[in-house]
């Protein structure tokens, strides 16, 4: 492990943070300065954390960048952060696609424009520190943390029905955690039990060996939480409306970051924690996410609503993540991390691309639009790569995170892969009717006949989705390498964990069976 | 030494008492002899001065541990733990009263007097094992409640509110003086030490009048804590008091009764855990399960907090449960946490409110956010930490009390209490919905931006966010308080 003098996760923290609090002075009527000012702090950011993708070391085997204080010692807790290339490439997503949300909110947020930006700022310092938090009480105070901005971004900026939305969105996530909370606690006790330190921090507790009963209610407990967020089908059903009420920026974080805290729950937490209950969990997971995949890719194909189309497409994406984690194998695990990254750009430029249209029409259902292609030529090639990336077209990023996972799905179990590949026919099969719906045939209503094409600041917003799209498409070696390592070391780690919790079952279980049968034969 | 003396010296020991009720006596006088808006102004003030005084002879007592008085008193760290905390919130609401108890009418002489008398009540029952000096002090306590209860008296509401906490209060202290004397019956001893000692010789004890005596105290103190099933009085009584009376007793009764039941049981009782647990353990449950369902549906901001009030007696009983001596710092600082976010959330209802009319309706807090958002981001900032949110002081305190019950196995326990902190995440979360999501409703309410509010947010955030972020320094002190019963 090594510890960096400069505590460069520490900034990343809590320089939106700072951000935010001189923010909180600014005069309100000024709103040029407060968005000026929010552009500059999260481009600051972005280049902030650049260093990171470079300077990261891709053959170490342990967490980068470790910053460790004492917080509370007597109890274990610690400020302990550090990456490692998963969450790496995720906290890279992350300031990317902030820069992008404030870029797209410019003209979008007209209302409370300072409270708008104070809010996503705060909500930025709440990712970085979920994914870089390796301790797990400094994890989940970050983990709530995200919730009370995104509650506020949906309810105070949301469309119409924002306040069901909001607390929907609120109530899901709080029951899934608390419940969390008590597996966390039911950990750290257990492991003191065990061996005589209290500690909270992650990288300790992967050394506990659990019996496999606890095992399974406590990686029930985090399964549920990160579940929720995921989400996972039948716990899904928050994320429809949290999409569709929430402003564009609202619904690119979400879709971007904010889901991702659930899988990357799974890769960091839920299965090297308790990784025989995870293994044993296999077959239950994968078909969820394989119900996932299907039933969200012909839910959405029924959609009337551009938005609702795209939060439901999102529950199929996230089913190939989850289906891609839990194959257990290195295409799998690298294929649904990839897809992880892919589906904050592609839905992301979803979201944007939606939001660009909404801007002009006020309307997202699909039956106000149609032909407006020939109106506006360049938002059209926008939409059309940004659309082939999301059914996954080979050259675009979703063709490499899509067949690795097939491929790792089809490497463990062939029925899961059969099935999950019939997403992929679904997939094209909605969006490209939903696209030749919106942008192909005549101009039918009167008010898309002078819709005005996209401007600068859309474009550029667009231009660095699409890069991104099309460099993880042609050149993936550039973020595997930096994750490679990392994958097959924890490959190993669960995989060499779960069989030394095959052979504590069997010893324990074999010597009851045979002192049972000794018992009886007493008895005779 | 012979009982009948009474060595003078050992009076210095209880200064904080003693100036408190010298304090008052001089209030009474002050308030019988002059009237006006002055006198009131200035005996708001003396008050502030004198808890201040008191304060600091408490703070001077921090670290002593002895008996007094023939082991009628006791001074220890954890009566001064209890001590400091009373007269913080004495300090809290006094500053609020010079704003409020002037705004309606009630801010004389006695106001203060009461309210110091209140807490001296609440200093005695907590610094004694002994059951006669913790019934004194509990009476005194609730006496000068009862009348502070109906101080509005034009307000029909107050006075029943009075009436009914003084019927009722005057039924619970009936049942806890039974109880102890059925356990003096069966035992023939009223000091809790002394009773520890007894039982360590007589194991195992049983005896059906000690029972039912067991019995009989959890119904007195659980009356003065608001658990359910006693817990009928409190919406009513909460929200008909005066409300910086409701921050008072909110806050201060139930720490100290928290404080006499933690000590009588956690000394003398916890041979007998396995009878008690699991009786609290119900009413643990009840107790969080009702306030937070009842709370649910409240349209009064003030009696919600009420019913919330009732929830987080359920959270703290949640650690009694486990009747682990050691960790019974975390319901100390879970009663910590509890006083500041409840009377800052109090403030702002305070702050809304118009003469004579208790504004608290959950409509005038539509618009809050555009109209005052200093205002709203304090209430914001109580609502979260009464809600469990992180890094605040209330998730702290929860974190702390559950993790108790889960050290103990009680892991249905700490699940019921977890899923209830969600429910209850709702009812706060529609309060930040109304003041940042909605419009405002009908012709907006005057907000009183009386600094006194705003130095009592300001205080009660700070220590909110100090509690919440550095838990170190505060848990330390709370873990002192208990090491009495180690």
């Amino acid at each position: 492990m090594t510890v960096m003098s400069v505590p460069i996760l520490s900034f990343l923290i809590y320089f939106p943070l700072l951000g935010a609090v001189i923010l909180l002075f600014a005069n309100r009527r000024n709103s040029l300065f407060i968005k000026v000012f929010t552009l500059v702090i999260s481009l600051v950011e972005l280049a902030a954390s650049i260093p990171l993708f470079f300077k990261f070391d891709d053959a170490a085997k342990t967490m980068q960048f470790v910053e460790k204080a004492d917080w509370f010692p007597e109890w274990g807790i610690s400020y302990l952060l550090g990456i490692d290339g998963i969450s790496l490439l995720l906290v890279l997503l992350t300031t990317f696609l902030t820069v992008i949300c404030v870029l797209c909110s410019w003209k979008a947020i007209e209302e409370r424009v300072k409270e708008y930006y104070i809010t996503f700022l705060f909500l930025e310092t709440a990712m970085i520190g979920t994914l870089c938090a390796l301790d797990l009480v400094l994890f989940y105070v970050f983990w709530e943390l995200m919730l009370i901005p995104m509650y506020l971004l949906i309810g105070v900026w949301g469309g119409p029905r924002r306040i069901y939305a909001a607390i929907k969105f609120f109530l899901f996530t709080m029951a899934g955690s608390v419940l969390m909370l008590v597996a966390i606690l039911t950990l750290y006790f257990y492991y003191y039990n065990a061996t005589g330190i209290y500690t909270f921090s992650v990288l300790e507790l992967y050394k506990a060996s659990i019996p496999i009963v606890k095992q399974y209610w406590l990686f029930g407990a985090f399964a549920l939480s990160f579940a929720i967020k995921v989400p996972m089908f039948p716990v899904h059903t928050w994320l429809p409306d949290a999409h569709t009420e929430a402003p564009t920026a609202g619904s690119v974080i979400l879709a971007g970051v904010l889901l991702k805290m659930g899988t990357y729950g799974f890769i960091r937490f839920a299965i090297p924690l308790f990784p025989a209950a995870a293994i044993d969990a296999v077959p239950l997971m994968s078909v969820l996410a394989v119900i996932g995949i299907i039933y969200g890719a012909i839910v959405s194909m029924m959609q009337p609503d551009l938005k609702r189309l795209i939060a439901f497409s999102s529950v199929s994406h996230l089913g190939y993540v989850m289906l891609g984690i839990f194959a257990f194998n290195m295409q799998g695990v690298q294929g649904g991390i990839y897809q992880m990254l892919n589906h904050g750009i592609s839905t992301g430029g979803l979201f944007l691309i939606v939001g660009m249209i909404y801007e002009r029409r006020h309307t997202r259902m699909i039956s106000d639009f149609g032909g407006i292609a020939k109106v506006m030529p360049i938002f059209a090639v926008f939409f059309m790569i940004i659309t082939l990336s999301s059914i996954a077209l080979p050259g675009t990023n979703g063709f490499v995170g899509e067949f690795l996972i097939l491929l790792g799905a089809f490497k463990s179990n062939v029925v899961y892969g059969t099935l999950a590949t019939t997403g992929v026919v679904l997939g094209a099969v909605y969006m490209l009717w939903m696209f030749q719906r919106v942008m192909f045939g005549v101009v039918t209503k009167e008010e898309n006949k002078n819709l005005k094409d996209l401007g600068g600041r859309e474009i550029l917003i667009l231009v660095s989705m699409v890069f991104f799209i099309v460099l993880m498409g042609v050149y993936p070696k550039m973020f595997f390498k930096k994750m490679d390592t990392t994958v097959v070391e924890y490959l190993a780690f669960v995989k060499s964990k779960s069989a030394q919790y095959r052979v504590l079952e069997q010893n324990t279980v074999a010597p009851r069976v045979a002192k049972e049968e000794a018992n009886t034969n007493l008895t005779r | 030494m012979d009982a009948s003396i009474i060595p003078a010296c050992e009076f210095r020991w209880i200064m904080p008492e003693i100036m408190l009720t010298g304090w008052a006596l001089l209030l009474l006088i002050i308030g019988g002899s002059t009237k006006g808006p002055v006198a009131s102004k200035s005996s708001g003030v003396l008050c502030v001065v004198g808890s201040i005084f008191s304060l600091y002879f408490t703070l001077n007592l921090w670290g002593t541990n002895l008996d007094v008085f023939n082991q009628l008193y006791t001074i220890d760290s954890y009566g001064t733990f209890f001590k400091a905390l009373f007269l913080c919130i004495l300090i809290l609401v006094s500053i609020v009263s010079l704003r409020y108890a002037d705004r309606e009418g009630i801010g004389s002489g006695e106001y203060y007097a009461l309210l110091m008398f209140g807490v001296l009540g609440m200093m005695v029952m907590t610094s004694s094992h002994h059951f006669i000096t913790i019934f004194i002090g509990l009476e005194v306590m609730s006496l000068s409640i009862y009348v502070l209860c109906g101080l509005l008296r034009g307000n029909v509401t107050s006075v029943e509110a009075s009436l009914k906490y003084f019927l009722l209060g005057a039924f619970a202290t009936a049942f806890l003086l039974y109880g102890m004397a059925m356990i003096y019956g069966s035992t023939g001893i009223l000091d809790v030490v002394e009773l520890k000692k007894y039982f360590l010789l007589k194991q195992p004890f049983s005896a059906t009048m000690f029972v039912i005596g067991l019995g009989f105290l959890i119904v007195g103190f659980g009356f003065k804590i608001a658990s359910v099933p006693f817990h009928m009085w409190t919406p009513d009584v909460y929200q008909g008091a005066p409300t910086s009376i409701t921050a008072y007793m909110a806050t201060g009764v139930k720490a100290a009764a928290f404080g006499a039941l933690i000590r009588v049981f956690f000394t003398a009782f916890i041979p007998f855990q396995f009878m008690w647990s699991e009786i609290i353990w119900v009413l643990a449950v009840f107790t969080m399960c009702v306030g937070n369902i009842t709370a649910l549906v409240q349209h009064d901001v003030k009696r919600m907090l009420a019913y919330s009030s009732i929830a987080h007696a359920g959270y703290i009983l949640v650690a009694f449960v486990t009747a682990d001596r050691a960790l019974a710092s975390s319901m100390l600082y879970y009663l910590m946490a509890y006083s500041f976010m409840n009377i800052g959330a109090f403030t702002v209802v305070i702050a809304l409110e118009k003469k004579g009319d208790n504004n608290s309706e959950i409509d005038s807090f539509a618009g809050l956010g555009v109209r005052h958002p200093f205002y709203a981001l304090c209430m914001s900032i109580f609502l979260l930490s009464l809600a469990g949110v992180p890094p605040l002081a209330g998730f702290m305190g929860k974190f702390y009390v559950f993790s108790t019950a889960v050290k103990a196995e009680y892991y249905w326990l700490a699940v019921i209490g977890f899923l209830n902190s969600a429910v209850a995440a709702y009812y706060y979360l529609r309060v930040m919905m109304y003041m940042y999501f909605k419009e405002t409703i009908g012709e907006p309410g005057t907000v009183d931006r009386a600094p006194q509010y705003g130095l009592v947010m300001v205080i009660c955030i700070w220590a909110l966010l100090h509690m919440g972020i550095f838990p170190k320094t505060f848990l330390t002190i709370a873990q002192k308080a208990v090491g009495i019963f180690s």
